[in-house]
């Protein structure tokens, strides 16, 4: 009996039928595709592109180099040299991110205490020389201008979380 | 001889018949172009994805672009492959796939050349493609493309045995070679009723022909990157893939031809015999190839034992047995037709 419902089965070629009457509702169902350059996805507040180096909100630079940033790094990306300023305080001379180094695990911005140093929304920084990934401290000092708006909005989001 | 005589002799027809060729070799190149983009979009609408959409409205300008980059791309000659024989195979193939054109009818009377046994041509020039595959395959000195090539081989062969019985069937509810005869015949009923297992077999046996999915072992590239045509760049290799999608064409018109009333409108009454034949014919060529790319859409591919078996286990019994009922019947209602011709 099983051999006789199995032979019909694959003459009726049931099977593949199924398959096909499957794969053509498919074809009638709304697409999902993003159109990217125009639409893009939703981001999560905890996304992390880009790195930033922020300010306060009186021009001050938030970070004051204490360097743990380049102790974390995994992938020693991030180069810091630092000397107290003519006001005392104690800064940086040089930042630098090598962003082809950089496995954007977020640990610089979980290990700064100020806030400082933050990956960014931006993920569309792709560049044509290898040279214009090597970020310097001016470079992320402008990031951290750019994106200010949205990085604060992220931060206040995931607050609640951390 | 007088030069006006020349003239209307020689001259004339043969220009008459190369207008011809070129009205059917244009559209088809045209036709070939856009089933790869009538493919992605296919594709890509089973797989909830938009498909190419941004060269021209809808993508529409993608093929040209497609043949553009093509056309620029450097044409690599492989140091250890045999040169002329490397050349020769993509243009073979595809000079075969264009040729059996000649015998497609495309409306009543109009067909290039009106042959007696079109049906045979059509067989032999499909078992010829095999050739243009074998010696890419072997020209290229590559283990991938040699691999490809046998299978491929192999995968041709043994699938026009069944496609043959299929024909056989046809032939004896025509009586006729002939293929316009051949969808004068299905005046009342299309064979694609009366012959459904025929149909089904020469489907299937169709895509395995054309090396479709899911019988495109030859250029399965989970395991042979690209099959017989690896080697290949540029212009060769845009000759291999206009061949065979040429061919995917042709194939769907034979389907069209010999099962589904060719030019034949569905129903001979009024909205439907208003639309002229070509269209008809071309409607149906379209929906064969939607089924082409549905499957491809669909269905994994073969593994090569379960290919073989298919073919020579289960088809060829099958067809075989169909020839018999279909001779048998024909003799027992003492309906065999008779020949139109000769």
């Amino acid at each position: 009996m099983n051999i006789l419902q199995n032979s019909t089965k694959a003459l009726l070629l049931s099977e593949l039928i199924s398959g096909m009457y499957l794969t053509l509702k498919y074809f009638f169902k709304p697409k999902v595709t993003i159109n990217y350059p125009y639409e893009k996805g939703p981001l999560s507040p905890r996304f992390r592109g880009e790195h930033a180096l922020r300010r306060y909100p009186n021009g001050e630079e938030r970070c004051i180099a204490c360097k743990l940033c380049e102790a974390i790094c995994p992938a020693q990306a991030i180069t810091i040299e630092a000397e107290p300023r003519l006001d005392g305080s104690r800064r940086t001379t040089r930042y630098d991110i090598d962003m082809t180094k950089c496995i954007y695990c977020g640990f610089c911005q979980e290990a700064c205490p100020v806030d400082a140093i933050v990956e960014g929304p931006n993920y569309e920084f792709a560049a044509e020389t290898r040279e214009e990934l090597f970020y310097n401290k001016e470079k992320l000092l402008a990031n951290g201008d750019r994106w200010e708006t949205e990085i604060a909005n992220n931060l206040s989001i995931d607050a609640p979380y951390r | 001889m007088e030069f006006s005589e020349f003239l209307d002799t020689y001259l004339l027809p043969t220009a008459i018949i190369v207008a011809q060729i070129f009205a059917i070799i244009v559209p088809l190149l045209v036709a070939v172009a856009y089933l790869t983009y009538f493919e992605r979009k296919v594709i890509a609408s089973m797989q909830l994805r938009k498909g190419p959409n941004v060269v021209g409205p809808f993508g529409l300008l993608q093929p040209l672009a497609d043949g553009a980059k093509l056309f620029i791309k450097e044409t690599i000659l492989p140091s250890g492959a045999n040169k002329i024989l490397f050349a020769m195979a993509p243009m073979l193939t595809f000079i075969l796939s264009l040729i059996a054109w000649a015998v497609i009818p495309f409306d009543a009377g109009m067909v290039l050349a009106d042959i007696n046994v079109g049906i045979l041509y059509l067989f032999a020039i499909s078992s010829l493609g095999v050739y243009g595959v074998i010696m890419a395959g072997w020209a290229s000195n590559s283990k991938y493309a040699f691999l490809g090539a046998l299978r491929s081989a192999a995968q041709m062969v043994s699938y026009e045995v069944s496609i043959g019985f299929v024909i056989i069937t046809v032939l004896l509810c025509v009586g006729s070679l002939n293929l316009s005869a051949i969808v004068e015949a299905q005046k009342t009923v299309w064979f694609a009723i009366p012959l459904l297992p025929m149909f089904v077999i020469f489907f299937v046996s169709a895509l395995a022909e054309t090396n479709r999915a899911p019988f495109d072992l030859p250029e399965g590239e989970s395991e042979l990157v690209a099959g017989y045509f690896v080697e290949y760049s540029s212009m060769t290799f845009a000759l291999f893939f206009l061949g065979e999608y040429a061919n995917m064409i042709l194939m769907s018109g034979m389907t069209a031809v010999l099962f589904l009333g060719g030019w034949l409108p569905p129903i001979d009454i009024a909205p439907f015999n208003w639309i002229p034949g070509p269209i008809w014919f071309f409607i149906k060529i379209s929906l064969v190839l939607f089924c082409f790319l549905w499957v491809r859409a669909t269905f994994p591919r073969y593994r090569y034992d379960q290919l073989m078996r298919l073919g020579w286990k289960v088809f060829l019994p099958l067809s075989l047995a169909w020839v018999v009922i279909t001779a048998g019947v024909l003799v027992a209602f003492d309906i065999v037709p008779t020949p139109l011709s000769g």
